[in-house]
C-alpha cells in the first residue's frame, strides 16, 4: 500500500500520557516538512502576575500550584531564590534534608513516568494499567517505588502533592528522627527494586534516534547536582546560575500559551532533563547508579532521546541510594529555620526538577512583598527542542501512514516527559499535508 | 465486562495534582481499574472513548470560552459529575484574577496578549453546570476520592466530613498554634479533609480546602487574624488558594476595605457570588444530605 504524501490533512485528536494538555500541528507539503508547532493552549493561569504584592512567605505555597507532579521543584527553587534575595544561606543539615526531599520527588515523578506513561509505548499499549496485565510484577514494583517517593514527601512535607513544610530559611518543622528512620528498610528495598527496574528497561528494545543535542543542566563540584550548581552545557559553556538570563531567553510564539526558550545569542534549541544531567555529570552519580549503568553497558554521551527512560531509571537508583544515605545520617536538629533579614533585593535560583532545569527570579520590596516574579519551567525550555526533533522524525518517516506518524510523534514527545500544566491544555495532533 | 461503570477524568485550568491523586492510590489503582472502565483519562491512557460516562471527575476551573463550551457538552454526557479540587470547586488560585485588572495581568506575563484567548475570570464548574458532588482540597485527599468513586458507583452520596480543620486538629492531638505560637490560622473556618497538616508542622492553616459549612469569617478576621497581622495581610490570607469561594471572597473583600484598598469583583461575577452564598447557606441548614 503506497501512501501519497501530498494533499492530505489528518487529525489525531488527543496526545495522551503527558501532564497537561496541548496539541501538535504538522504541515507537510509534498515531501517537505513545512511547519511543526507544539501548540500549547492550556489556559494561562498567570502566576507571575498573581504573585505580585504577596508576602514572600506565600511564594512556595502558590508556585507549588503550578504543577501537581513536581511541586517541590517550584517550592525549592522559590525558597532558595528568596534566600538569595535576603542574602541567607541555610545550614548544612537543612540543605541535606532539602536534597532528601527532592530525591522523594524524583522517585515519585520518574517512576510514574517510567511505568505509567512511557513504558506502555514500548509494547504499543494504551496505559500502565494495560501494561500491568502483561507485566504485573514490574508495574507493582514500580508503583511501590512511587509510593516510597511519596512516603518520603509526606514525612518531610506533610503530604505528597503540594507539601506544606518548606519555608524560606529552612523548614517550618524538622522531622523527628523516628519519622525518617522508619523509611530506612523501605528505601533498602527501593534501591534493590530500582536496580531491577534498570535491568528490565535495559532488556527492552528502544527505538533508534540520534541527534546532536546541546544538553543543559546544573553541575556542582561535590555532588550530583539537584538543588544548586553552575549552569553548564555539553558544548563547554559554564556560567554562574545568576547569569542564566544573559544566556537563555524566553520568546512568545503565536501558537502557544507557554513561552519558548532559546540560547543567546545563537537562538538555538537545547535539551534539559535526566538525559542532559547524566550526560554532563554521570561520574557524580551514586555508586550503585554508576555500577548498574556499567553493568547494562549504557554508553554516554548518549544522544538518543528514547533513552530518557534509562536515564530516569538510573536517577531513581541514584535517588534511592542518596536518599538512603541521608536517611541513615539524620540525627535530628534544633534549628528548623534560619533567621532572616528581610530586605529589598533580587534573588535567583536554579534547581533540577524531575523534567529538567528550572529557574526562578524574584524582586522583593523592603517589606518582603514580591514585586516581580520570573519563572522558567523545564518544559518551556524543551519545547523548541521537541519541535526540532519532530521535524527530523517526520523527514525520516514521511512515507509511513499518517496514523503511524502520529503515534511515533506522540512517543517522541513523551520522551521529554513534558509537563504542560507548567503552562498548558489538550494535546491534539493534527497533520496537514498539502 | 462492558457492564462496568464508565469513568472519565477531565481537565480544565489546573495543575494536574488532583487527577494525580488517583494515580497516587498506588495500592488501590489496579483494583479501581478493574472495578470501573476507564473511558477517558488522558493523563493515564491513550485509549479514549467518547461519552456517555457514568462518573466524570472534573479538575480545573473555567477560564476560556472554549472550555465553557466543552464543559456544557461534558455535563450532557455525564450521569454524575463531580468536581475534584479547589480549581473546579472554587476557581482555584488563578481566580485571584477575578479581583484584578485582567489586561494588566496578561501584559505582565505575555509580550503579545493578543495571541491568547482567555476569559477575564476564573470560575468554578458549578457556575456553569449542575454539579452532583464537590470534593474540596488543593490537592484533594486521595482516600476521599476513593470514597467518592465507591459511593457514587454504589448509588449513595459520599460520606465526607464537613467539620472544620480545628476539629481534625484537636483529634490529631496538635497543640493549637494560635494559642501557643500566636500564629494566624484559618483552621476555624476551613473545611477539613487534609488531616490538619499545617498546624502539625508548626504553621497556621492557609485554607487550601476552602470554607467549611457556615464559616464565621468575620469573627475569624476580627479575633484571630487582625490581632496578629495587618488588614491587608489578613485579606491576602483569605484571598489565597480559594479566593473566589464565596465566604472567603466576601471575607477578604471586607478586609481589603478595612485596609483602604477595595478590591471589587469583576462586574460579571457579583450576582453569581451572592447566589452561591445563598445556596451554601441553604445547603448547610439541611440536616440530611439529599440522596442522589
Amino acid at each position: 500500500m503506497s501512501v501519497n504524501p501530498s494533499d492530505r490533512s489528518i487529525r489525531v485528536p488527543i496526545l495522551t500520557r503527558v501532564e497537561g494538555e496541548g496539541s501538535l500541528l504538522v504541515k507537510l507539503r509534498g515531501r517537505t516538512v513545512q511547519d511543526v508547532q507544539l501548540v500549547i493552549f492550556e489556559p494561562p493561569r498567570l502566576f507571575e502576575s498573581l504573585l505580585r504584592g504577596r508576602p514572600y512567605t506565600d511564594v512556595a505555597d502558590i508556585t507549588a500550584r503550578i504543577c501537581g507532579i513536581c511541586p517541590i521543584a517550584y517550592q525549592m527553587t522559590a525558597v532558595q531564590a528568596l534566600e538569595a534575595a535576603f542574602q541567607t544561606r541555610v545550614p548544612g543539615e537543612i540543605r541535606a534534608l532539602r536534597r532528601l526531599m527532592y530525591c522523594g520527588e524524583w522517585i515519585e515523578s520518574h517512576t510514574l513516568h517510567v511505568h505509567l506513561l512511557q513504558a506502555p509505548d514500548l509494547f504499543d499499549l494504551n496505559s500502565g494499567i494495560e501494561l500491568a496485565e502483561r507485566f504485573p510484577d514490574v508495574v507493582k514494583r514500580g508503583l511501590r517505588q512511587k509510593k516510597l517517593g511519596n512516603a518520603l514527601l509526606e514525612a518531610l512535607g506533610g503530604r505528597a502533592i503540594h507539601p506544606v513544610n518548606l519555608a524560606v530559611g529552612g523548614f517550618y518543622r524538622l522531622p523527628k528522627v523516628s519519622e525518617l528512620a522508619k523509611l530506612i528498610p523501605e528505601f533498602e528495598w527501593g534501591l534493590e527494586a530500582a536496580l531491577e527496574t534498570v535491568r528490565w528497561v535495559a532488556s527492552l528494545p528502544l527505538p533508534e534516534f540520534d541527534r546532536p543535542y546541546d544538553y543543559v543542566a546544573i553541575q556542582h563540584p561535590d555532588e550530583y547536582a539537584i538543588i544548586e550548581g553552575d549552569v553548564v552545557c555539553s558544548d563547554g559553556m559554564r556560567i554562574n546560575h545568576a547569569d542564566y538570563e544573559a544566556h537563555f531567553e524566553e520568546i512568545q510564539v503565536p501558537h502557544s500559551t507557554a513561552l519558548q526558550s532559546r540560547r543567546i545569542p545563537s537562538g538555538s534549541t537545547y535539551f534539559v532533563g535526566p538525559l542532559a544531567r547524566i550526560n554532563v555529570s554521570r561520574d557524580q552519580m551514586a555508586e550503585p547508579a554508576r555500577r548498574i549503568a556499567d553493568e547494562i553497558g549504557w554508553q554516554t554521551p548518549c544522544y538518543n532521546p528514547f533513552h530518557g527512560i534509562v536515564a530516569r531509571c538510573l536517577e531513581v537508583v541514584h535517588a534511592f541510594a542518596e536518599g538512603l544515605e541521608l536517611l541513615r545520617s539524620y540525627r535530628g536538629g534544633t534549628l528548623s529555620r534560619q533567621k532572616l533579614q528581610v530586605r529589598a533585593g533580587t534573588g535567583r535560583a536554579v534547581t533540577e526538577a524531575p523534567r529538567g532545569l528550572i529557574y526562578h527570579r524574584y524582586e522583593v520590596a523592603e517589606d518582603g512583598s514580591i514585586q516581580l516574579a520570573k519563572i522558567v519551567p523545564p518544559t518551556s525550555q524543551n519545547q523548541a527542542q521537541i519541535e526540532a526533533d519532530l521535524r527530523v522524525l517526520l523527514e525520516r518517516r514521511m512515507d509511513e501512514s499518517d496514523q503511524v506518524i502520529a503515534v511515533e510523534c506522540e512517543k517522541l514527545i513523551r520522551n521529554y516527559d513534558p509537563c504542560i500544566s507548567c503552562s498548558t491544555h489538550f494535546l491534539k495532533l493534527r497533520i496537514e499535508r498539502e | 465486562m462492558s457492564e462496568r461503570p464508565k469513568l472519565a477524568v477531565m481537565k480544565f485550568a489546573s495543575c494536574d495534582g488532583c487527577q494525580l491523586a488517583l494515580l497516587d492510590l498506588e495500592d488501590e489503582l489496579l483494583t479501581v481499574a478493574r472495578a470501573v472502565q476507564i473511558s477517558h483519562f488522558a493523563e493515564a491512557s491513550s485509549h479514549l472513548e467518547p461519552g456517555p460516562y457514568d462518573l466524570t471527575l472534573v479538575e480545573g476551573s473555567i477560564t476560556t470560552p472554549e472550555d465553557r463550551h466543552r464543559l456544557l457538552k461534558l455535563r450532557a454526557d455525564s450521569k454524575y459529575l463531580v468536581t475534584i479540587g479547589a480549581c473546579a470547586t472554587a476557581g482555584g488560585i488563578q481566580a485571584l484574577r477575578n479581583f484584578a485588572d485582567h489586561d494588566e495581568f496578561m501584559r505582565a506575563v505575555y509580550a503579545r496578549p493578543d495571541y491568547i484567548e482567555t476569559l477575564a475570570t476564573s470560575t468554578p464548574v458549578a457556575a456553569h453546570v449542575k454539579v452532583d458532588f464537590e470534593l474540596r482540597g488543593c490537592p484533594i485527599d486521595k482516600y476521599q476520592l476513593l470514597e467518592v468513586i465507591a459511593s457514587l458507583l454504589a448509588g449513595h452520596r459520599p460520606r465526607t466530613s464537613t467539620e472544620s480543620v480545628c476539629q481534625a486538629c484537636k483529634r490529631r492531638g496538635t497543640v493549637c498554634v494560635v494559642v501557643t505560637q500566636n500564629l494566624p490560622c484559618l483552621g476555624p473556618v476551613t473545611h477539613s479533609g487534609c488531616g490538619a497538616i499545617c498546624p502539625a508542622y508548626d504553621r497556621g492553616c492557609y485554607g487550601c480546602f476552602g470554607p467549611t459549612v457556615q464559616p464565621n469569617t468575620r469573627a475569624l478576621s476580627d479575633h484571630v487574624l487582625l490581632p496578629r497581622m495587618a488588614s491587608d495581610q489578613a485579606a491576602l490570607a483569605l484571598h489565597g488558594i480559594n479566593a473566589y469561594a464565596p465566604e472567603f471572597a466576601r471575607g477578604g473583600q471586607r478586609l481589603w476595605q478595612l485596609a483602604g484598598l477595595p478590591k471589587p469583583l469583576h462586574p460579571s461575577l457579583d450576582a453569581s457570588l451572592e447566589t452561591s452564598l445563598d445556596t451554601s447557606l441553604a445547603a448547610s441548614s439541611a440536616t440530611e444530605p439529599a440522596s442522589s
